[in-house]
């Protein structure tokens, strides 16, 4: 039967079943398919803490939302247009989110008497009036999964576990994919086990032959790729990118790598990631804690590597002291927080901004350190790049504030030329720096960037001690002089607030607005495409985004004041907005959300649709 | 390879210029002295080798020493050295600790060090008592210890250093005395040599909050009674006449002190620091009980087991080996593998 084929500029789609269910794998693989077509992609896993929580449960629900578009995109979208549940859970998880004339296609082998009384459902929401409204696709997807194999060498358990392929085979065919490299993707995974490639094969097939054949399913959709800029791209977590950052800053920088980390959701994926790179000179260490992991970090750091600690909260509580003993020995020290919803263990596989005051402030006595958050997936690449160049250019730590949302999210990444990427080198002291042409000072400082020679042991005639004790200014002797510690803490300040950093740039097309959002970090993208939309609607607003947290871009005063408002969306209480608050006397409106999840774009619309009305 | 060159460095090379700053009579002046009289014998240049300290009294002690030093925070030197250690095998790397710094606060980390046998040299000054902090007890005070946190004595029972460390997996353990220089220097001399972790106990006198700590064990009158001199190879016989010996009784599980006189000679424990089995250097180390009699000093263990560090040198040594690229190019792959598109402008 010849199909209808529909062009769409833009869709949502949430995968959505069982922790087992594979859903992760389904939305990643559907996502590089559609990479591979050149579509502009963004991606939001949501997955539970428990590794496995009991099967069918609401809390057990696993989902994957991937939004791809002819055009450039800012969010993995407020609301999906097709949700795939896998059983009942994953549909009532869901279906919250859904807009009405949503398309759902329900693994309907799953909607047993048993499952849907897991969920509360005490009749099938299949036959009640639940779905009204909803373009809802009935599909025995394990039934036909089990089926399709029949002719296989694989056992019941392993056919049944390969209906999450049927399921993209089908969403595949609805939506046109390319499916090479899931066929190849599908070869390695089950290089051992052959039986497995052809089931697994079998089933996405089966899939793509069922969208094609069934009258349920009466038209295809295509989504024409996006202009985007030309070069070879990849899809990219924030995750991946951020290792890779650091992966690179030491390769522009020459100095070995050391990561130092404790495994904490979600950063382990650093840790996991920079293991597999010691060929290009990165060491790893799982330490006992997270203060042993910045520990050896710093001691590295000492010694003349690149020093990194990955973390995520409750692990930069632990840190704190051993930053403030790097702020007084003036080393290179990289502290990555991939933020999480707390107080304490909070939601660690949710997002949350709530670690900002931390990054800032955390730390006794006066204990300033530069502060970098990355905006999106694939700008943790350079963000890791740019903490780096702060922490070997000025002699301090740094830190890196990613948080759930980018770390695991998506986007395509225009790969960068090694050669562009920034020179990172540095110089080790050699000789004495005194006056006299004998002695070394460790804390003469360079009168341009304020840092202090890094003299690493192993180097003649420069031995000299250096401790968390006050320093004598120059010659780092212990010094209780009161004029000495009030010039040191000043120092220790200045050097922080006079590292240059870009200035803040405003997006404001038509130059009119008369109101500012100004954002930091994951935030970015919804903030975006709230402004993006308000401006479509001819409303027009401005848009400013901090990647300098500490210290703060020059001319972020002046933006500031010359806006009637001043927005900030955080997910947090308000932490920046009382920074900028106390720093700038400007009046910011705060708007706060802590739900563990994103902003929708369609929220801050309405939000700010608000605020212009009152201007 | 060719031979060292005799460095030629004294006791005065390894003095920084710094004023020291203990209170007199302090036995951390003692074991000071020790070790830069001791360094020259490494015959390792100075800017190769690093001091790091935690906090505390005896934590002061790198600034002292005219090496590369780092004075860090409270307990967690061994974390901050073996980030040393591993970056920069070519560094010989010394931790300087107290019994606070070492087992109270920073236990987690020194258990850690040991297990993994990082290479680092650690030196535990133990005086049994917090000192910088003017006097609490410490987690080697003995049960009852009155001090000013603990006016109507301590309540909990101490840790046996050398017994945590061996039960640490320590494969280099080592008991000494501030005022006894030789055997300190003998003692230090085996940690140096030794591949790995080296943990050396010295019994170090606070004389302002704990005066008098191990006086059974330098008293010449009676500390030949006490102390169980350790040889590797030698029969383990001790007091002033050699009338005390050391026997593993049939069906017993741990050691004894017992007469000579009345012990077949060979009954009598020939000391073997090499014992794989941690069983036995555990037994000596719980001769003593928590007074001074009996007291074991010298090395109680010393077995090879491969470094943390050299393991993990090894493994990104092989990594690098199976490279022909540059860095350059090896990261241009990195970045682009995976599954990746080109558009064409
Ligand atoms: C985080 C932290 N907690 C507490 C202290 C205070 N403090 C400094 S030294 C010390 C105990 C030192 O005892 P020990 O390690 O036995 O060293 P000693 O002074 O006896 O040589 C304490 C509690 C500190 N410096 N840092
Ligand atoms: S308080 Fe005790 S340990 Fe500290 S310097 Fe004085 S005598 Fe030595
Ligand atoms: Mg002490």
């Amino acid at each position: 039967m010849t199909k209808q084929i529909r062009q769409l500029d833009r869709v949502v789609i949430r995968f959505a079943g069982d922790s087992g269910d594979g859903m992760q794998l389904t939305g990643d693989r559907f996502t590089s398919e559609t990479a591979q077509l050149g579509n502009d992609i963004s991606t939001l896993p949501n997955f539970p803490a428990e590794i496995r929580a009991p099967a069918g449960t609401l809390p057990g629900v696993s989902s994957f939302q991937v939004h791809f578009a002819d055009y450039d995109i800012l969010t993995p979208g407020d609301a999906p247009n097709v949700l795939v549940a896998m059983n009942p859970a994953a549909l009532k998880a869901n279906l919250t989110d859904l807009p009405r004339g949503a398309d759902i296609i329900v693994n309907t082998d799953e909607f047993t008497k048993r499952n849907l009384a897991k969920v509360g459902y005490a009749s099938s929401p299949l036959d009640d009036d639940t779905l009204d409204g909803y373009a809802v696709h009935p599909v025995a997807l394990t039934s036909m999964t089990i089926g399709a194999l029949a002719e296989l060498d694989v056992s019941k358990k392993d056919a049944e576990r390969a209906k999450n392929m049927f399921a993209l085979g089908l969403l595949s065919w609805m939506y046109s994919r390319p499916y090479e490299s899931t066929l190849r993707f599908l070869e390695r995974k089950f290089a051992k086990r052959p039986e497995l490639v052809a089931a697994n094969v079998a089933a996405f097939k089966a899939g793509w032959n069922f969208g094609e054949t069934t009258e349920d399913f009466s038209v295809r959709y295509e989504v024409k790729p996006a202009k985007m800029p030309a070069g070879t791209y990849r899809n990219i977590t924030g995750n991946a990118a951020l290792s890779l950052g650091i992966v690179a800053a030491g390769v522009r920088s020459g100095l070995p790598v050391f990561l130092g980390a404790y495994p904490i959701t979600p950063a382990s994926d650093i840790l996991h990631e920079l293991s597999k790179h010691k060929r290009l000179g990165v060491t790893t260490m799982q330490a006992e804690d997270e203060i042993a992991a910045i520990g050896a970090a710093l001691g590295a750091s000492y010694g003349g590597a690149l020093g990194v600690t990955t973390t995520s909260g409750p692990g930069v509580a632990l840190k704190s002291e051993t930053i403030s003993l790097a702020v007084a020995l003036e080393l290179p020290l990289l502290i990555v927080d991939v933020q999480r919803a707390g107080p304490s263990t909070g939601m660690p596989t949710k997002t949350e901004q709530a670690d900002l005051n931390i990054a800032l402030f955390g730390r006794h006595g006066e204990a300033p350190v530069a502060v970098i958050a990355p905006k999106s997936p694939s700008d943790c690449f350079y963000a890791a790049l740019e903490a780096a160049r702060i922490a070997l250019t000025y002699r301090t730590p740094v830190i890196l504030l990613s948080d759930n949302y980018v770390a695991n999210g998506s986007e395509p990444w225009l790969l960068p030329d090694v050669e562009s990427l920034p020179d990172l080198r540095v110089e080790f002291a050699s000789a004495p720096n005194g006056e006299d042409g004998t002695t070394f000072l460790p804390y003469l400082r360079d009168p341009q960037t304020l840092a202090r020679p890094w003299a690493i042991p192993g180097t003649p005639g420069l031995e000299h001690r250096i401790g968390g004790l006050e320093k004598a200014d120059k010659t780092g002797d212990i010094s209780y002089d009161p004029a000495n510690h009030d010039f040191m803490v000043r120092t220790r300040a200045a050097r922080i607030e006079t590292i240059p950093v870009p200035d803040v740039e405003v997006e404001d097309p038509d130059g009119d607005a008369r109101v500012l959002v100004l954002g930091w970090g994951s935030t970015y993208g919804p903030i975006g495409a709230a402004c993006r939309a308000l401006r479509q609607r001819g409303l027009p607003v401005a848009q400013a985004h901090l990647r300098h947290l500490a210290p703060m871009p020059a001319n972020l005063g002046a933006v500031l004041r010359s806006y009637d408002r001043v927005v900030i969306p955080e997910m947090n209480l308000g932490q920046l907005a009382h920074v900028i608050r106390a720093r700038y006397l400007v009046d910011a409106i705060g708007y706060n959300q802590v739900r563990g999840l994103p902003f929708t774009a369609a929220e801050l619309e309405t939000m700010l649709e608000e605020v212009l009305k009152n201007v | 390879m060719s031979e060292p060159v005799a460095l030629k460095l004294t006791a005065k090379d390894f003095k920084s210029d710094q004023e020291v700053r203990w209170c007199p009579g302090c036995g951390d002046y003692a074991i000071l002295a020790a070790v830069q009289q001791f360094m020259p014998e490494l015959n390792i240049p100075r800017e190769n080798i690093v001091f790091v300290s935690g906090i505390g009294c005896s934590s002061r002690f790198p600034y002292y020493m005219n090496t590369y030093g780092m004075h860090s925070i409270h307990g967690r030197a061994p974390a901050i050295a073996t980030g040393l250690s591993v970056s920069r095998p070519d560094l010989s790397v010394w931790v300087v600790t107290g019994d606070g710094d070492a087992l109270s606060i920073g236990g987690n980390h020194l258990i850690h060090a040991l297990r993994r046998n990082v290479n680092l040299k650690i030196l535990l000054f133990n005086n049994r008592i917090y000192g910088l902090t003017k006097g609490q007890y410490s987690p080697t005070s003995e049960v009852g210890k009155i001090t000013k946190s603990t006016p109507v004595g301590s309540a909990d029972a101490p840790f046996n250093p050398i017994s945590l460390a061996l039960g640490a997996e320590a494969t280099f353990v080592g008991r000494t005395i501030d005022s006894d220089r030789k055997h300190l220097q003998s003692v230090l001399r085996a940690a140096a040599e030794h591949e790995g972790s080296a943990f050396v106990e010295i019994y170090q006198n606070c004389n302002i909050f704990n005066d008098g700590a191990f006086d059974q064990l330098k008293d010449p009158g009676i500390r030949d009674d006490h102390l169980i001199r350790l040889e590797h190879g030698q029969p383990i016989t001790f007091g002033k006449d050699g009338q005390f010996c050391v026997v593993h009784p049939p069906g017993g599980f741990g050691l004894e002190v017992r007469e000579t006189a009345n012990t077949p000679a060979e009954e009598i424990v020939v000391h073997d620091a090499g014992v794989a089995d941690p069983a036995y250097a555990f037994a000596l180390s719980r001769l003593p009980g928590f007074d001074l009699r009996n007291t074991p000093i010298g090395v109680f263990r010393s077995v090879a087991r491969p470094s943390y560090d050299s393991v993990v040198q090894a493994q990104v040594a092989e990594a690098k080996a199976s490279v022909t690229e540059t860095p350059e190019q090896q990261l241009a792959g990195l970045l682009g593998s995976g599954d990746t598109w080109t558009i064409v402008g």
